[in-house]
């Protein structure tokens, strides 16, 4: 095997005899040959530029093998309280079904995205489906309102879509996620942006490599009492009994407002998650491809050197046999 | 030969297998048709999103007799306490008092102020107090309770409640603005409940 290999190095040099090897050129963007100091006449080749590119493409290589680790361990403190939030949205969508096609007049759109980047294509999937949902929602008399959680999406949103941009919130996960955070955003939410229907919009975590974008939607007291009367999904609302000396809309507020704060808790921590399970997805792949990276500059490397090494074999030889006859 | 046989056996395990994932969330997909169906109209080259009802268990229906059990789901926001748990009687502290939930009560959608929430399951009596939150009653025996915050009784120490009570009183009596007044009177709602919740 090692002779094969001799004779592949010797079939790859073959063409490398002449003056100005070409490999030499090919792997230096800039201009070849920076001259180093040794005795006249004699030309060194210079390695330097591919050792450059090594060493800053291992540093990146190191760099996103740290980021992933640090990622899984994030990912593992927040799923197990991701996972526990899940029942806390499922008995409003038993008492009140899921109503995602609603026709209504003021639709908010709540996008949920993360504040860091490098997270694969999970922010710009959910800015996708928003404008999905803009588009979906579009007609005469109807308006649809963003709400921006998070640096990703705002970016991206506020390049085509600012005027609809209600209300802007970053830096949520600056501190650990609580549900009194969430509430206090959910009601700054809730007193500033009117809405006929909320469609939250977050990517829900599946598994470490699957992520799934969900729209949640919570209907107004208004549109509740319209659709209960109205018939259909929500019409055996009517046979539930409202215990309580408070009137029926006002229990009607109360659950809306409630139903919304629940939900965005847990569409927070699922997004929290996807984004922490996409980074250590990406940053794999990002220090898989700088592996590969290094193993090509590498070889580059070693070639470029031994054709240094065949060109200067070859002057002194040629020196010596010009000396002798 | 042999490949063939192989291919043959193939199908028709390949056809069991995706014919035991169509089972999973039978009535979910019904509901959500027309969404995906106006969703491929206007938006042919994005998949249609997911919404809850397809990541959620089908609730049973209503039985037309009583069942001896009532179902309870009683959930927090950072865990769930009891999921689809069998139990004869709970007794929920309702904004009109504590109400009583037996298998077969008619449907009802209660708030809950902060009180004593307690489950029966034969002999058994367990007691939590819960800050607040909503109660469902559904047709079919399930009870759906949400809460923000529950602790079981033993865990609550009676010294920092009394403590509590009096800073609250006081807060009251010095409050100025509405905002400061609603704070104050719901720090003694809520203490006043825990110190009879540890009495009573």
């Amino acid at each position: 095997m090692a002779m094969a290999a001799f004779r592949r190095e010797g079939r790859r040099l073959a063409p490398l005899i002449s003056p100005r090897p070409i490999t030499a050129v090919r792997s230096s963007p800039l201009p070849p040959t920076h001259e180093d100091e040794g005795p006249i006449g004699v030309r060194y080749i210079s390695t330097q530029v591919v050792r450059n590119r090594m060493k800053s493409v291992k540093n990146i290589q190191k760099i996103t093998k740290a980021m992933k680790m640090v990622a899984a361990s994030k990912l593992r403190a927040i799923q197990s309280r991701a996972e526990n939030s899940r029942g806390l949205w499922q008995p409003f969508t038993a008492l009140l079904g899921d109503n995602p096609s609603i026709d209504v007049k003021k639709s908010v759109i709540v996008t949920i995205s993360s504040d860091k980047g490098l997270c694969g294509g999970i922010n710009s999937t959910s800015v996708k489906i928003s404008k999905a949902l803009h588009k979906l929602n579009s007609g005469p008399e109807k308006e649809n309102k963003y709400v921006v959680l998070g640096e990703k999406a705002k970016a991206q949103l506020v390049r085509d879509s600012k005027k609809d941009i209600e209300l802007i919130i970053t830096e949520l996960q600056k501190n650990p996620l609580s549900y009194s955070q969430v509430s206090v955003v959910a009601d700054d939410i809730l007193k500033n942006v009117e809405f006929d229907a909320l469609r939250i919009v977050f990517n829900k975590f599946h598994s470490v490599v699957s992520f799934l974008p969900t729209v949640s939607t919570i209907l107004s007291p208004e549109v509740v009492e319209r659709e209960a009367e109205a018939g259909g999904k929500l019409g055996d609302l009517d046979s539930y009994e409202i215990e309580g000396g408070e009137t029926k809309s006002e229990i009607l507020q109360n659950l809306a407002e409630f139903q919304f704060s629940c939900v965005m808790f847990n569409a927070v921590l699922e997004n929290a998650c996807s984004e922490q399970g996409a980074r250590m997805s990406a940053m794999d792949s990002s220090s898989r491809n700088a592996g590969d990276m290094l193993d090509r500059l590498t070889l580059t490397y070693n070639r470029t050197r031994q054709a240094s090494i065949t060109t200067e074999l070859i002057e002194i030889i040629s020196g010596a046999s010009a000396l002798e006859g | 030969m042999l490949r063939r046989a192989s291919g043959l056996l193939a199908r028709p395990i390949l056809s069991a297998r995706a014919r035991s994932f169509a089972t999973d969330l039978p009535a979910a997909q019904t509901a959500d048709e027309t969404f995906v169906k106006t969703w491929k109209k206007v938006i042919p080259n994005i998949d249609p999103p997911k919404t809850p009802l397809s990541f959620m268990q089908p609730r049973p229906p209503t039985p037309s007799s009583i069942p001896s059990k009532l179902t309870v789901n009683f959930v927090l926001p950072y865990a769930s306490e009891l999921s689809t748990k069998e139990v004869d009687m709970v007794i929920v502290p309702a904004t009109t008092g504590q109400m009583g939930v037996l298998p077969g009560h008619v449907a009802t959608i209660s708030e809950l102020k902060p009180g004593v929430l307690s489950v029966h399951e034969g002999n058994e009596v367990i007691k939590y107090f819960v800050s607040g939150g909503f109660a469902f009653v559904h047709a079919n025996s399930v009870a759906d309770i949400i809460a923000v915050e529950a602790v079981p009784l033993d865990r609550i120490d009676a010294s920092l409640v009394q403590k509590g009570l009096a800073e609250f009183t006081q807060k009251l009596s010095s409050a100025t603005t509405d905002l400061e007044k609603a704070e104050a009177q719901i720090g003694i709602d809520v203490h006043s409940a825990l110190n009879s919740a540890l009495t009573g």
